[in-house]
């Protein structure tokens, strides 16, 4: 058993790897102390090692993680492991988007993260939502389910959230507006992928890769390129450590 | 070994002479030494030699501002610059004293935030805050500050600053044609003239060229320097290293160069005897880009915290202030006044366009100091490096160097962040 945690800065992820399969996962919020959130979600197992990635890495480390890696390279095996021969990955968390590009053996080449503020963030598109009074399934539902897309112009969150309040307030339907807070994010993203270069496909991972909208939104951003989604995004950054741990 | 809180040590009433912000200051003391302990002390397996170099950071509110003073009250004159082409030669053939005012910390940058537009480059906030708030030592003590048209956050910021200490503007063009070199040596004249006037007597041939030694001694003593840090495994780390380039900005030439070439001695010792700082296998980075003023260590601390080491600094607190030497052959105040003016022109700040030379010499450096990646520092806002950052990139992706860029300023906001960016450098590098 080898088992690799993601303590990111929203919900601490954890993936079981027998060696040959991925056997459970969990999915919990982080508190006050991701460790021992994380400490919980592994007390069951017998695990021959246990790696650590994520912002709260170190910190797992000192209690009792075996190794840390980080979240890039977590995803680029996470990711190796669904689709190898994808070379490039888009991963947006809670707190940073990210994009990778591999070689055809899966190691990292180049990377890019989003800088300081939230914007094409997990967090930005859940400030959002709670403007527009949705949850965050119900948001990404609506935007898809949009017939028009309006224009969102400002990247800061603080910004956009004003902007945002100035479209409801012009009578703006919220299903638009959702549709456009939505097409930011892949803009940026989009823009973050046309800097580093990409290939034909591109992995989707970290938990807003189940946003529907965000998928078919980024997608339509990048002609001719196909957006790979596993049934579990979340979980890719905790497998790739477990991965780690097993050697692979 | 104990090791015993570091402390930098207090002078109020000189500072209050100085008309310093007292109670303030003495906090801001306390936090670098709090953070100096940390970073510096914390060290394993250090050279002997840096006690000296501890010392200068612990008087460094003290000691070596009661030796400016000295020579004002001789009538030496003590001039503040904050760019590698102001010509220090002329100020030491007159008998004065040059200073480097370049800001490293967050703490003065509110200050200068009161007045200057945020969206500047920390480095001329975080020294501007340090005038405003009446914080630094070194800002109250110098007679004037010359500054110089580099950049347009300095060039502008000149005549703020002028309102609160005397600044005088050198002209640096931006383009090295022969007629943008007539000019330049036109203002080393102007600016020999101005610091005859404030010191009260003419620089003689022998002056001026006894200085080009003293400088050349000490440029040279940095590049020895420099050459034992390429060695594979390192004799000194990273954060030494850079500590003792940031020291040569305000340290006595003379001294500073013996404890430079002491340190030195030393370390090529420890690496007849196989003596290494880092483990053996740490990963070998060389930064290039923005300089990193006293006390900025930030990514320094980063890097070596994640158990790689640096190895060369392509900055102005760096190899820009030392790979170059005055040809001492040249005679007579002019042929020497060019000669001086040919090596200052060498300098490849990316403020000149085009700037062909840099490139070629962060490869070279790269080379040469057996790096294994490039991380690229900007710091915010400053646009020359940003944009140049370009061109660097691409040569590294040319060569196949392991690259990384960071722009970040002062600020603790973006710590975490870099820490997982810059190990996920070093993981590449290690793959
Ligand atoms: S980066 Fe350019 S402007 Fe700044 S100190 Fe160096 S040479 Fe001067
Ligand atoms: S780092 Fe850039 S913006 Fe800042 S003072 Fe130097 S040249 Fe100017």
């Amino acid at each position: 058993m080898y088992i690799g945690v993601d303590l990111g800065s929203r919900t601490v992820k954890m993936a079981v790897w027998d060696g040959e399969r991925l056997v459970d996962h969990q999915i919990a919020a982080s508190g006050f102390e991701p460790h021992r959130q994380a400490e919980k979600m592994i007390a069951g197992y017998r695990a021959k090692r246990v790696v650590a990635t994520g912002y709260g890495r170190h910190l797992a480390a000192e209690h009792f993680a075996d190794a840390v890696i980080t979240e890039i390279k977590a995803h680029a095996l996470g990711i190796f492991h669904y689709f190898p021969g994808c070379t490039t990955i888009v991963d947006v968390g809670g707190q940073d988007s990210k994009v990778i590009s591999l070689d055809a053996a899966g190691r990292v080449m180049n990377f890019q993260m989003n800088d300081k503020c939230a914007a094409g963030t997990g967090r930005f598109l859940e400030i959002m939502a709670a403007s527009l009074a949705y949850s965050l399934d119900e948001f990404g539902r609506a935007a898809l389910g949009a017939d028009r897309e309006v224009q969102i112009n400002s990247m800061c969150t603080v910004f956009a959230e004003s902007e945002v309040i100035s479209m409801k307030n012009r009578g703006i339907p919220r299903d638009h507006i959702a549709r456009a807070v939505h097409g930011s994010v892949a803009d940026r993203l989009a823009g973050m992928l046309a800097r580093l270069g990409h290939g034909e496909t591109v992995a989707f991972s970290g938990g807003v890769a189940r946003n529907p909208c965000m998928v078919e939104l980024l997608g339509q951003r990048l002609p001719g390129v196909r957006v790979l989604v596993t049934g579990l995004p979340d979980i890719i950054g905790a497998l790739g450590a477990a991965l780690h741990g097993a050697g692979v | 070994m104990t090791v015993t809180p570091f402390e930098i040590k207090a002078y109020p009433e000189m500072w209050a002479e100085l008309d310093m912000d007292v109670p303030r200051f003495d906090k801001a003391r306390l936090m670098l030494g709090e953070l100096y302990h940390k970073s510096y002390l914390s060290q394993k397996n250090r050279p002997a030699a840096m006690t000296y170099f501890d010392n200068m950071i612990a008087e460094i509110h003290g000691g070596r501002i009661k030796e400016l003073l000295a020579a004002k009250a001789e009538g030496r004159p003590v001039i503040g610059t904050f760019c590698v082409y102001i010509p220090e030669e002329i100020v030491l053939a007159a008998g004065g004293i040059c200073v480097g005012l370049c800001g490293g910390s967050q703490g003065s940058v509110p200050d200068a935030e009161k007045i200057l537009p945020r969206n500047i480059c920390p480095m001329v906030k975080s020294a501007f805050g340090f005038k405003a708030g009446r914080i630094c030592p070194y800002f109250q003590a110098v007679d004037f500050v010359y500054g110089e048209t580099t950049c347009d956050a300095k060039k502008k910021s000149w005549e703020i600053l002028d309102t609160l200490v005397p600044t005088y503007v050198m002209e640096i063009p931006q383009l090295k044609r022969q007629r943008d070199i007539d000019l330049w040596l036109a203002e080393v004249k102007d600016f020999k003239t101005k610091v005859e006037e404030v010191a009260g007597k003419t620089i003689t041939e022998n002056d001026l060229a006894a200085a080009i030694k003293i400088m050349n001694a000490k440029r040279k003593a940095l590049q020895r320097l420099n050459s034992l840090r390429h060695h594979n495994p390192t004799p000194i780390s990273g954060k030494d290293g850079l500590l003792i380039e940031q020291i040569a900005f305000y340290d006595e030439p003379v001294r500073f160069t013996v404890e430079v070439n002491a340190l030195c001695d030393e370390l090529e010792e420890r690496i007849k005897n196989e003596v290494a700082v880092p483990a053996k296998k740490a990963t070998r980075v060389m930064v290039a880009g923005t300089p990193m003023a006293l006390p900025n260590w930030k990514i320094h601390n980063l890097v070596e915290g994640a158990g790689a080491v640096i190895v060369n600094e392509e900055s102005c607190i760096g190899t820009r202030y030392f790979k170059d030497l005055i040809d001492e052959s040249a005679t007579g105040m002019e042929g020497m006044l060019v000669a001086l003016t040919d090596r200052y022109k060498e300098i490849d700040c990316s403020c000149f366009t085009p700037n062909n030379e840099r490139i070629t010499q962060v490869i070279k450096e790269f080379r040469d100091s057996q790096a294994q990646g490039i991380i690229n520092y900007s710091l915010q806002f400053c646009h020359t490096y940003n944009i140049e950052e370009i061109r660097i990139r691409k040569a590294c992706e040319q060569e196949g160097i392991p690259y990384l860029f960071i722009e970040s300023d002062y600020s603790a906001e973006d710590i975490g962040q870099l820490q997982t960016r810059i190990e996920a450098f070093l993981e590449q590098i290690g793959e």
